[in-house]
């Protein structure tokens, strides 16, 4: 019988699609997981953004995951409320992104980009906040395009939702 | 017409406008006048059409014929359509293409954060799941008609240009017939009067501060929200739905 801790240990090697760096733990998109009388796994997950297309891939590969381990049944919930936001991105998952070159969101109390102000985002590359924003709506639905004035280095941000 | 219906009706009329609007935003993919807004205007329609699949597989399960998101999108024709005509109006110029978006926006964000109050548990939650993108939205029209309006001579004409020739569409968005005014009674859709401030307010301001000229609220061209379309709708679904059309039930 696999234990809903075996479990929360194998979702850890299912990546976001599009950000291989994190996993959906890191991520924070996974809400509940809940094993049955009969081992069945229930996973329960909730969107990032609303036409993100990563997420039918996620489900798939959460499932995929778990059946190789040897479960014997897994189904993948998709709930939408509570609403997911960039703050469910754990510690680990921000660091990662970091080195991965993604500049992590800002905390969403600090959402100043909505209020007309630039956020302070420091380039991932080589830490320096003389940064611009050239494009609010970057290569995903969840990152925006930034340029480093230091490096000169364009890169991307995963931007506050 | 039963509570089941009208709760059918209201949800459609909201995936009917974001599916509509995200068709025209994808028909800039690859022609987009730069790379940036290129994107810009694929992630919103990515943003639109995902908000539309929550609300259509919510109609389909209220109206419990066993109609999914696919059935709802591509094989309804162009009468049983309740987007507003504002939606459906061609891309044209870029000024165009962003004042529709905007005036779109500026009503979709109060509307969004409204309905994430509503007393219907889920298409609360699918606002909830929106409201935060409609931010971004708003943001990204109102930029644009800001650097237009208070541009360059050219630009300034042209996005004046694309105001009074969409500003006509607007009042469709408002338009509240006895299905939305029982809804408003039950706690289950806002009032549009309040959605129509919210409008206003914004409009005002960014306006101001793009130099242009705010239409006068004359001839209002409605019907939308009962099937009655302008003739564009009609090119965009039978360039959408041709696929399910002649080959029912593909898949890929
Ligand atoms: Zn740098």
């Amino acid at each position: 019988m696999i234990t809903k801790d075996r479990i929360l240990e194998l979702l850890d090697y299912v990546k976001d699609p599009e950000i291989p760096a994190i996993n959906v733990l890191e991520l924070g998109v996974v809400r509940q997981v809940e094993v049955e009388a009969d081992g069945k796994a229930i996973v329960t997950i909730t969107p990032t953004y609303t036409g993100c297309p990563a997420m039918d891939v996620m489900a798939a590969d959460i499932k995929k995951e778990l059946l190789e381990a040897g479960v014997p049944a897994v189904e993948v919930k998709m709930s939408l409320s509570p609403a997911w936001t960039t703050d469910w991105i754990t510690e680990t998952g921000k660091r990662k992104l970091k080195e991965y070159g993604i500049a992590p969101p800002e905390k969403t109390a600090d959402i100043r980009a909505l209020k007309g102000e630039q956020p302070v985002v420091a380039c991932p590359q080589c830490g320096s906040t003389n940064t611009v924003m050239l494009s609010a709506f970057g290569s995903t639905a969840c990152k925006a395009l930034w340029k480093c004035n230091d490096c000169l280095e364009p890169f991307d941000q995963f931007k506050c939702l | 017409m039963s509570q089941q219906d009208a709760l059918f009706t209201y949800t459609l009329r909201q995936a009917d406008d974001l599916l509509i609007l995200s068709h025209r935003l994808s028909e800039w993919c690859g022609h987009g006048p730069v790379l940036e807004e290129d994107i810009a205007l694929t992630n919103r329609a990515l943003d639109h059409i995902g908000e539309a699949r929550n609300l259509y597989t919510y109609a389909g399960q209220v109206e419990g014929k066993g109609r999914d998101e696919d059935a709802l999108a591509y094989l309804r024709n162009e009468r049983q359509f309740v987007n507003t005509k504002l939606v459906e109006q061609p891309n044209g110029d870029y000024a165009h293409t962003i004042v529709r978006s905007f005036l779109f926006d500026a009503y979709h964000l109060p509307l969004a954060e409204a309905l994430t109050k509503s007393a219907d548990a889920q298409l609360a939650a699918i606002a909830a799941k929106a409201v935060k993108e409609a931010q971004y939205h708003v943001k990204h029209s109102s930029d644009w008609l800001i650097r237009f309006g208070d541009g360059t001579e050219e630009s300034h004409r042209r996005a004046q240009e694309a105001l009074d020739n969409l500003w006509t569409y607007s009042g469709d968005l408002f338009v509240m017939d006895a299905v939305h005014q029982d809804f408003v009674k039950a706690g289950i859709a806002p009032d549009l009067t309040k959605i129509k401030a919210a409008f206003d307010a914004t409009v005002d301001r960014v306006l101001a501060e793009a130099t242009l000229k705010r239409p006068a609220d004359g001839f209002m061209a409605t019907g939308g929200r009962q099937g009655k379309h302008s003739e564009h709708l009609g090119f965009i679904l039978a360039e959408m739905q041709y696929l399910q059309r002649a080959y029912p039930g593909a898949e890929w």
